[in-house]
């Protein structure tokens, strides 16, 4: 278990005019699971792979514990890796596969043995180890691939979009026991993923990336609350935070008809804005169903009901057009398909971003 | 209440064809077809057999297919002539030839289908383009080179000049096979601690094996069976493969049809064991379950 950092990491594939990955500075704790996330191209993989030793890095280095392992091969970085479609040798049984790295490295058979047979009762893998990874459903490849990295008992796991490949409930499941044995294991584990579910629950931090730059690398809650800037508050939450371009009055924004008063904190860093906008950031479950007509207008286009929830697309009426947000009603009683209902906001939730550069407004609300 | 109709319930006859069944004629003609184009391609070596199986015969064109077989144009031959020993060069030739063969063309596949090196797309042309001189007109020069290296009449240019005809072809397709295993077994390999040689060998060999088994037999047949370079480069009675020496059977004074024939057949044997044995490696599916998609 060993601390990670990337120090100014930086790669540019031959022939690319744009880094993939642009001087990442990240530093990743030991026994710390964090969650590199982002859309695809983002270089989160580059990055991943960086670590792992299968990319070359033009600029700067990368660390493992106190060893600067920038120029070294995968096999002395210490490290484990899963695949995103598992990469099992298909002519191997599982024992031989999960036993192969040892076996490369000299270790005596009973070692090998035992080790094997150690990481296939955690993973309930013990009555498949003579099958080949022909005769196994995708979700026990994947244990497979877990387990042929749990063996070799390395200074840092990396996991390269391990559950993209399984079907949504299997997918919900392993992603608790992924994390479960990771915090049983306490090896330093490095996930990618570009699904932000996953990062928000698994991860002790996520880090976004976007067009190989790091947007924020944070706690779950504190990405979830106090975004750093528009993309991150757009990525992270599901659906997506509803952003709006709005005109700065006195001490309010006006939203459409609608006015919403401008906490103080941002008060003055919106004044200093220089065309006098600010994007708004409100996420879905900041509206509330007003009881009279003093609410932002919003005509329903749809509504899905996903059972404890449901949420409500509909358009508002701004001076730049029509806008598209999303809103979180009652599940028990929601508004019919283009119905005009009155959403009225929480402004003590309410996110507020420079229009310009995207970046976040002053202090946000705690 | 009416009472139910009593009539039988007599399907129709069907007028219309299932999708994929054929009519009797149709089955009949097509399997007239393909047993004549079987026949065709069979009649040749039942020929050869016939005429090997009798003694004495000078060349006639009659159909003698029932007369007193005998074998001994085989024994003749066995005992009689030098076969054994242009048998044995034939092997050594082509065992060599083989292993060459396999030991290039895999090597060279796996490092065009994998590392991307200066020079990479010309040496992929110059594989393909090599391919297209038909060996009538590579006689001459390539004597001049084994005359050069010292090398004429011996097994040493034949088999380098056979390795010039199958590893072109052989890596080519060598390629094809490696590019169609996952790039990530290669990678698990290098994380799991393999050298590049350790992965190709340990990871990469065993699941091409069927094309391994094609490039093992194409480059054997090319050995075996050639008879240009092998009757250009080889001149001392002892040294000479099966092919050249077949040559003497019917020449301008004598024509031993027999006993060509007798050799003929003889010649097929070890090509057919090598077949036998190559074929049981031509399976589908190596590599599923190694990887998802």
């Amino acid at each position: 278990m060993s601390k990670v950092l990337y120090r100014n990491a930086t790669r540019i594939y031959p022939g690319g005019t744009r880094p993939a990955v642009n001087a990442l500075d990240l530093e990743i704790g030991a026994g710390e699971f964090l969650v590199l996330v982002g859309p695809s191209g983002c270089g989160k993989s580059t990055a991943l792979r960086m670590l792992a030793g299968l990319e070359d890095i033009d600029a700067g280095s990368i660390h493992i514990g106190d060893r600067d392992v920038t120029h070294l091969p995968p096999k002395d970085r210490d490290i484990a890796m899963v695949f995103q479609n598992y990469a099992l040798y298909p002519h191997m049984t599982v024992a031989e596969n999960m036993g192969f790295a040892l076996k490369i490295a000299g270790t005596a058979k009973e070692e090998i043995q035992k080790r094997v047979r150690e990481a296939a009762k955690i993973l309930s893998l013990e009555e498949y180890l003579e099958r080949k990874p022909k005769a196994l459903s995708g979700g026990q490849r994947q244990r497979v691939a877990m387990g042929r990295a749990i063996v070799r008992q390395p200074k840092v796991f990396l996991m390269d979009e391990p559950l993209s490949n399984l079907d949504a409930k299997l997918r919900v499941q392993t992603r608790t026991q992924i994390a479960s044995l990771q915090r049983r294991l306490g090896v330093t584990t490095v996930y990618v993923t570009h699904d932000q579910v996953e990062a928000m629950t698994m991860g002790d931090r996520v880090a976004v990336l976007k067009d190989g730059v790091l947007q924020q690398c944070d706690t779950p809650r504190a990405m979830y609350e106090r975004p750093v800037n528009v993309f991150v508050a757009g990525f992270i939450g599901s659906p997506a935070m509803n952003l709006l371009d709005v005109p700065v009055e006195e001490s309010s924004v006006r939203v459409g008809s609608h006015s919403l008063p401008l906490p103080a904190h941002a008060l003055g860093a919106a004044k200093g804005e220089k065309n006098g906008e600010v994007t708004i950031g409100i996420r879905p479950e900041s509206f509330q169903m007003a009881t009279d007509s003093s609410g932002l207008p919003v005509t329903v286009n749809v509504v899905e009901e996903l059972g404890a929830d449901a949420y409500l697309y509909g358009s508002v009426e701004l001076p730049t057009g029509q806008h598209d947000i999303v809103a979180r009603v009652d599940a028990r009683n929601p508004p019919r398909r283009g119905e005009r209902v009155h959403l009225s906001v929480r402004t003590e939730e309410t996110h507020f971003f420079s229009s310009k550069t995207g970046e976040r407004l002053a202090a946000p609300p705690t | 209440m009416m009472a139910p109709k009593s009539e039988s319930r007599a399907t129709p006859p069907r007028t219309f064809r299932r999708r994929g069944e054929r009519s009797a004629l149709a089955s009949v003609l097509l399997h007239a077809t393909l047993v004549g184009a079987s026949f065709i391609a069979i009649f040749p070596i039942l020929w050869i057999l016939t005429i090997s199986l009798r003694p004495g015969f000078a060349g006639s064109s009659e159909v003698h297919l029932f007369e007193p077989s005998s074998l001994d144009n085989y024994r003749y031959i066995l005992t009689n002539t030098k076969f054994v020993s242009w048998l044995w060069n034939s092997i050594a030739v082509a065992f060599f030839t083989t292993l060459i063969g396999i030991f290039l063309s895999a090597t060279a596949g796996y490092a065009l289908s994998r590392f991307r090196f200066p020079g990479h797309r010309p040496l992929m042309w110059t594989f393909l383009v090599t391919q297209m001189f038909p060996v009538a007109i590579l006689i001459v020069p390539l004597y001049n080179m084994m005359n050069k290296l010292g090398w004429v009449n011996t097994h040493t240019s034949l088999v380098f000049a056979y390795a010039t005809v199958a590893v072109p072809f052989c890596t080519w397709m060598l390629k094809g096979y490696f590019d169609a295993i996952p790039v990530e077994i290669d990678e698990a390999g290098r994380v799991d601690g393999l050298t590049p040689i350790g992965t190709f060998w340990r990871l990469i060999v065993p699941l091409a094996r069927p094309g391994l088994a094609v490039t093992a037999f194409y480059s054997f047949l090319t050995a075996w069976g050639e008879v240009a370079y092998a009757t250009a480069f080889i001149t001392s009675d002892e040294k000479k493969t099966l092919a050249v020496g077949l040559q003497t059977f019917v020449t301008q004074f004598k024509q031993e049809w027999g006993y060509l024939a007798a050799a003929s057949i003889l010649i097929t044997i070890p090509a057919a064991a090598v077949f036998f044995f190559a074929q049981k490696h031509l399976v589908a599916g190596l590599t599923a379950g190694g990887t998802k998609g």
